[in-house]
């Protein structure tokens, strides 16, 4: 359906996963508030919130979340080196675009790993 | 915010004085976003570092790990830039998409209302956590 009429270029699409790890970061703010509240509360409070981070969604979660961090984080500091006026030549912005990518996901695997 | 040497000062006295501009404040946004920002970098680091050292343990190694006043300080501190930093982001995709200015203003209060209140619960926890170890 897209074929012919619109190609995903990094521009584009960088920029919407940082918008969209943004979004999720945010909500994950909720669950960070969540694991707090719990822990003051008390222990089945705690365990009913180690049950859901336990979970198979949970740890979707988990994992997703972390990467929209380094996601979010790596792009964001493409951002404001951006904002200093720097890195907007169509090279250096393909490089960095794929630092961000690539960066990203060898973050979270090591966090994946070190968890 | 009404000082010749601000970042109002390249728009004219009488646009400072009815907040005109199609953004209204948004060279004040761009800058909070971009200040929240920096001090995100190190507070994210720090955090995703304690949460792992945190993840396998039990309710009461929270409880202790937060009663090290660094520990407590660093992570009101993630609390109060993270939610105010995503609430301001929130904004931006909020103005992006909802074109209605009514609609518009009230989701905006809905969501700093929950970005504060969350905030609130969350940093009273802590509070909590670190001065009176927790209920059990």
């Amino acid at each position: 359906m897209l074929g012919p009429y619109y190609r995903f270029q990094m521009s584009s699409l960088l920029s919407i996963l940082h918008r969209a790890t943004g979004i999720a970061l945010t909500a994950g703010m909720l669950v960070l508030a969540w694991w707090l509240v719990a822990a003051a509360t008390g222990p089945e409070a705690y365990e009913c919130f180690q049950d859901f981070a336990g979970s198979i969604v949970g740890q979707v979660m988990l994992v997703g979340w972390a990467w929209s961090l380094c996601y979010h984080l790596l792009a964001g500091i493409r951002h404001m080196v951006w904002d200093l006026g720097h890195g907007y030549d169509l090279p250096t912005f393909h490089k960095t675009g794929w630092v961000t990518i690539i960066g990203s996901i060898v973050l979270t695997a090591i966090i994946w790993v070190a968890a | 915010m009404t000082s010749l040497i601000s970042k109002d000062r390249f728009r004219s006295p009488l646009a400072r004085a009815r907040n005109w501009g199609s953004a209204r404040s948004g060279t004040h946004h761009w800058w909070i976003m971009r200040t929240s920002a920096l001090a995100l970098i190190p507070l994210s680091i720090w955090l995703v570092a304690s949460v792992l050292g945190l993840v396998h343990g039990a309710q009461i190694d929270v409880v202790e790990w937060l009663q090290q006043p660094v520990n407590a300080i660093l992570m009101v501190l993630f609390l109060a830039f993270g939610f105010y930093h995503g609430a301001n982001g929130l904004q931006v995709v909020l103005e992006d998409y909802v074109h209605g200015e009514f609609t518009r203003t009230v989701l905006l209060l809905i969501i700093k209302a929950a970005a504060l209140l969350f905030a609130v619960s969350s940093i009273y926890a802590v509070f909590f956590m670190s001065f009176l170890g927790g209920l059990s």
